[in-house]
């Protein structure tokens, strides 16, 4: 049977990816609290718990706090760096660019002690915003990547043509530029959501006192009873990522169809 | 008819990127309501010269102005220019209505006033009733027309074109050199184009700069640069041009005296060295354009001179066909073109026949 290898080849694949994702909502509605089959019954008590652990509100508001705070810095930042490293020649520019994407491979646990020393060092105090200082540090590079292929796609001479139309430098990059690049901003917004919203290793040596919404499930795993919870927490976050995602992948298809571009490939 | 008034006059311009002399000592004169057209090879520094004009550039020396007015300082939203992109630039995320608008953004016009004049800018280059449609699903030669009424609509004193034709098809970019000829005569102002294409300058232009190496070489109107090129340089460029070696006997009192493999003794007129320069014996050369040789049938005379030639190869197009000669007591080939005529048959290969020339069509490159 000719492709019959590459049928079994790309259907393990799938499973591998997506059973686990699909055990979260199974034990999450199991009514049981062992993780194990086989399943006792259906239940939506551990839903219930969820909404009434205290701690677990902080924690998620803490974390999408942190988040949209993170995203909205490093996308601006990003789209300073990206314009300036598509549109203008500066001396030492290969150079510079590479060291602002350095902690895109910089392990991240180096990333977390360092920071931790400086602010330490400098008697800063421990709390949401040095997370956000270190969100905003990893996420940067990511966003400088989006919006380096959404600047460099945008004919220059659209520029000159708003120019030389009679309008500003600020009134073409509100009028030409920012509408154009839309769809990579919000790629961009997304993706250092995506980014902040899980990560763990800067949160959980920066935080302080104030957990983020991993750190207060890493923090859970030490109470058996407490793990359906988690996997109905999970499940919940699954749909939520699943939503924006779609969101996100029907605007930047708005976006392209609307300024006719070719669609060079989303996440979805 | 009257000197037209100078339009845009560029002053010794220089324009250095680093080390690299991009434009080399521009002094050039553009008039009101002209149809100009610089053309060159690629990077010969005539699409330097048109964004000096619009703003887009800065120069390292020298003066641009623009109707008697220094352009020295003066942004490119502030200058009275508008151009046409190679690229058309217009703005996919408006429709074209918004596109051909956009410059009257900051007029302050009602919205009547507004959709009127974009309507009129529209109907002008031939889009008329187009206003809503969505700009990006506008084929080549639709954008193109769009950039115009774009750039149009705000009556600019000079209309900057970078070669404007270089992405449409042959036939489309025939029937546009036509619509941008109309367009000119019919809003009356300069129109400065950027080609490669000497057919397209040819055609279009009342006045032509041919640039080389970031300097004008020659400039002037079509027949003449055709004619009279000043330079190999030129002569290559423009058309297809015959070379053959000449030595230079005298020169005096208007007329210079040559001697010419194929052609003999002959004496020029002055004017038929357009380059000027020096007089030197070795080195020079005449030149001859393929239509200015005819090929003699039976019982044809020669209005002037007549030479002998072998054909040593034979080109068909339909229309024309090019004989390579040999003309008797030169081992240079010579092309011929000449247009095919009913009746008429198509010589062959080795075949002895007589050709008629004339002194007068000659030029002498030293």
């Amino acid at each position: 049977m000719k492709g019959g290898w590459f049928k079994v080849y790309a259907i393990g694949y799938l499973v591998f990816l997506y059973a686990p994702i699909i055990l979260l909502p199974m034990f999450a509605f199991n009514d049981a609290t062992i993780i194990a089959f086989p399943l006792t019954g259906f239940s939506t008590r551990w839903f219930e718990e969820m909404l009434d652990k205290p701690a677990l509100t902080i924690a998620v508001k803490n974390s999408l706090f942190i988040a949209v705070t993170a995203s909205i810095l490093s996308t601006t930042l990003g789209i300073f760096a990206a314009r300036a490293s598509t549109r203008y020649q500066f001396p030492m520019k290969a150079g510079l660019m590479g060291l602002i994407m350095l902690p895109l491979v910089l392990p991240e646990i180096i990333v977390a002690v360092s920071l931790l020393v400086v602010l330490l060092g400098l008697g800063v105090s421990l709390s949401l915003w040095t997370v956000i200082l270190g969100h905003v540090l990893i996420c940067t590079p990511f966003c400088i990547a989006i919006l380096s292929s959404a600047f460099q796609s945008l004919d220059q001479s659209l520029e000159e043509a708003a120019y030389d139309l009679g309008e500003t430098a600020a009134s073409t990059f509100r009028l030409i530029i920012l509408p154009l690049v839309m769809p990579g901003i919000i790629s961009s917004l997304l993706i250092s959501f995506t980014i902040s919203l899980d990560e763990f290793i800067i949160a959980f040596f920066l935080a302080g006192t104030e957990p983020t919404l991993p750190v207060y499930i890493f923090s859970q795993f030490r109470f058996p009873q407490a793990v359906p919870v988690i996997m109905a927490l999970g499940t919940v976050l699954v749909v939520l990522s699943i939503v924006l995602l779609t969101i996100a992948e029907y605007f930047r298809r708005r976006g392209i169809a609307k300024s006719g571009g070719k669609d060079t490939g989303g996440f979805l | 008819m009257t000197e037209k008034p100078t339009m845009i006059a560029f002053q010794d311009v220089h324009k250095y990127y680093g080390d690299y002399h991009a434009l080399r000592g521009i002094t050039a004169t553009i008039r009101a309501g002209e149809f100009f057209s610089l053309l060159g090879p690629s990077g010969c520094g005539k699409t330097t010269l048109l964004r000096t004009i619009a703003g887009f550039e800065g120069i390292s020396s020298g003066a641009v102005m623009i109707d008697e007015r220094n352009m020295a300082g003066v942004p490119a939203n502030q200058r009275p220019t508008n151009m046409v992109f190679q690229s058309y630039a217009i703005f996919p995320h408006l429709t074209v209505g918004e596109n051909v608008g956009f410059g009257l953004r900051r007029a302050g016009l009602s919205k009547p006033e507004l959709a009127t004049r974009v309507g009129e800018a529209l109907e002008m280059v031939g889009l008329k009733g187009y206003g809503d449609r969505a700009a990006h699903a506008l084929s080549g030669g639709q954008r193109q027309r769009v950039a115009l009424a774009r750039a149009l609509i705000l009556k600019p004193k000079v209309l900057l074109l970078d070669e404007p034709l270089s992405a449409l098809d042959k036939k489309m970019r025939e029937q546009m050199q036509v619509e941008l000829i109309r367009l000119q005569r019919q809003v009356g102002i300069t129109f400065i184009l950027v080609t490669h294409d000497q057919e397209e300058a040819l055609v279009m232009s009342d006045r032509i700069a041919v640039m080389f190496e970031g300097e004008i070489t020659q400039l002037a109107d079509p027949e003449t640069l055709y004619r009279r090129p000043n330079s190999r340089k030129v002569a290559n460029f423009i058309g297809t041009m015959n070379f053959l070696p000449a030595m230079i006997l005298a020169e005096g009192a208007g007329k210079i005296e040559v001697e010419a493999k194929g052609f003999g003794k002959l004496t020029l007129d002055a004017e038929q060295a357009p380059g000027g320069g020096q007089a030197s014996a070795e080195g020079a050369a005449i030149g001859f354009r393929p239509e200015t040789l005819t090929i003699l049938f039976d019982g044809q005379t020669a209005s002037d001179r007549e030479t002998m030639a072998v054909i040593e190869e034979v080109v068909y197009f339909g229309d024309m066909t090019y004989y390579d000669v040999k003309l008797d007591g030169c081992d240079a080939p010579v092309r011929i073109s000449m247009r095919n005529v009913f009746g008429r048959p198509v010589l062959d290969i080795g075949t002895r026949t007589r050709v008629a020339w004339s002194p007068g069509a000659l030029v002498l490159f030293r």
